[in-house]
């Protein structure tokens, strides 16, 4: 699988660091309650389809950005900005 | 036309070749309702069919399998048995689980060629030896097999393996146990659906569930491509999808789906007679009865449902097969196939009730479901037909996160496998 990094393009998926489910909204400090909290960080939808998700490009320029990623089929979508 | 399989029924078959074997399970058109439905026909849904049956007197139950039976993750494990678990919560059930399956082969009467050969988890540091000793002493003061070898014990077993002085990962020692193994993986998954079929469950292939009845939240069917089947009481057991599914009935899980790949070489003659584990990275290996090197590793690392495996997985375990054994370098790897497994949090597994009534989660089970199966069956079972969970399994529940009971057998914190 390719991934396109914003700034180096195209590179092989081994160089790069998944970072997760990059919809999900971090509660603001000092608010929520112990289920708000618990739901953002254990829970997730892992949707079969359409996925927008974090990665860095750990071994390249390590810059962090958003892809979209079909998990049913790998077809990228396309850096999300 | 005989139904019990024997030396004698086959001997009666081999002078009568018009005789013919009756089918191992029945292919009965769905019912309009049943006593329990399980939402998954693979080893864990299969094994919790027949328990149902046989442990609980209930045998008015479906088996519903959106594929063929054999067709998921039951036939794409690496076929490891063993039970070197630590922590109280898992020590138990995974005892529990090699104990059955050392008894398996005849209780089911299907020949699940279960071959106790030993698993051998070498140590590449003087430190890992001290883990080692401490992880053996566990299990052995909750009556599990475990031994400590040093590095001549360890060579006299595996004289095979890089022990010449500019080995990458000198081998400082290992620990075993003698009672791990392997079984063949497809057997069981065809022997569960024989017995359980003989005692009367519904095994209903090529029909997937669409959706769950849920009124007042409590579940009573299921919608299937071949229609609305009512339940009193549901299991899902279809783990690799389980957020998936469960998602039909509104639940959300601390799941992530990842793939798994699995390896095999061209067969050679037989030179690996145990489960070998290394300890400088996530990697193993046995040989299969038709001569090739099965290889298991980590994750590919990132979630999907494709089973298709990323290639610098297949690089970084022949780099892993060479360093530990360099006489195999020239070895072509014949197949690697990948099979979707959940993640959790802590890399332990669900087996309990859900906020929808009547509704039982069996999943989870990251690097660990073939090994479980018959525990896993076991116990879910005793869920589903006693709204309680089994005690073997009290520690398996969805609320242990928000409560602090994380089973984090590795000590290692959450989603280590992303780091």
């Amino acid at each position: 699988m390719m991934i396109p990094c914003p700034y180096c393009g195209d590179r092989d998926v081994s160089e790069f660091r998944y970072g997760g489910d990059a919809t999900k909204q971090r509660p603001q400090h000092g608010t929520g309650d112990l289920k708000t909290w618990h739901d953002y960080y254990f829970l997730f939808d892992n949707p079969k389809g359409p996925h927008t998700e974090y990665w860095q490009h750990v071994l390249g320029c390590r810059r962090w950005f958003k892809l979209a990623r079909n998990t049913a089929t790998n077809e990228i979508g396309g850096v999300v900005s | 036309m005989s139904k019990h399989y024997s030396a004698l029924a086959l001997a009666r078959h081999a002078l009568d070749p018009d005789l013919p074997w009756p089918r191992a399970w029945e292919k009965p058109t769905p019912k309009s309702s049943y006593d329990v439905v399980i939402v998954g026909g693979g080893g864990h849904g299969l094994a919790t069919a027949y328990y149902l049956a046989k442990n609980h007197g209930i045998t008015n139950v479906a088996v519903i399998e959106r594929n063929y039976i054999g067709s998921g993750n039951v036939g794409r494990n690496t076929t490891l048995i063993r039970s070197n678990y630590m922590m109280g919560g898992n020590t138990a059930f995974f005892e529990h689980s090699l104990k059955l399956w050392e008894g398996l082969s005849h209780d089911l009467n299907f020949n699940c060629m279960v071959s106790q050969r030993g698993q051998i988890v070498l140590a590449v540091s003087p430190v890992q030896m001290d883990v080692f000793a401490r992880r053996g002493n566990i299990m052995r003061l909750n009556g599990i097999d475990a031994e400590l070898l040093d590095p001549g014990e360890v060579r006299k077993l595996l004289p095979y393996l890089d022990w010449s002085k500019d080995a990458r990962w000198p081998i400082h020692g290992a620990i075993m146990q003698p009672r791990a193994g392997t079984v063949r993986h497809d057997a069981v998954a065809w022997g569960y659906a024989r017995a359980a079929s003989a005692l009367g469950v519904h095994i209903i292939e090529n029909c997937e569930v669409t959706g769950f009845v849920i009124d007042d939240g409590k579940v009573s069917g299921v919608e299937t491509s071949q229609g609305r089947i009512n339940a009193g009481k549901v299991g899902i057991a279809v783990a690799g999808h389980t957020s998936h599914v469960a998602k039909m009935a509104g639940l959300r899980l601390p799941i992530e789906s990842h793939i798994l790949q699995a390896f095999v070489t061209e067969p050679i003659k037989p030179i690996v007679d145990h489960v070998v584990s290394w300890g400088a990275e996530l990697f193993y290996l046995s040989q299969s009865d038709k001569g090739g090197l099965v290889f298991g590793a980590h994750i590919d690392g990132f979630n999907t449902y494709t089973q298709r495996g990323q290639f610098n997985r297949i690089q970084t375990v022949a780099e892993c097969a060479v360093s530990l054994m360099p006489f195999i370098s020239r070895l072509r790897l014949l197949r690697h196939w990948g099979g979707i497994q959940d993640m959790t949090p802590d890399g332990s597994p669900f087996i309990c009730r859900t906020e929808v009534k009547n509704l039982y989660l069996n999943g989870g089970w990251c690097y660990q479901g073939f090994k479980a199966t018959p525990a896993s069956g076991w116990t879910f079972s005793h869920t589903i037909a006693n709204d309680q969970e089994h005690e073997l399994v009290r520690d398996f529940g969805l609320d242990r996160f928000e409560k602090g009971r994380e089973l984090d057998e590795f000590g290692l914190g959450n989603w280590t496998y992303k780091q």
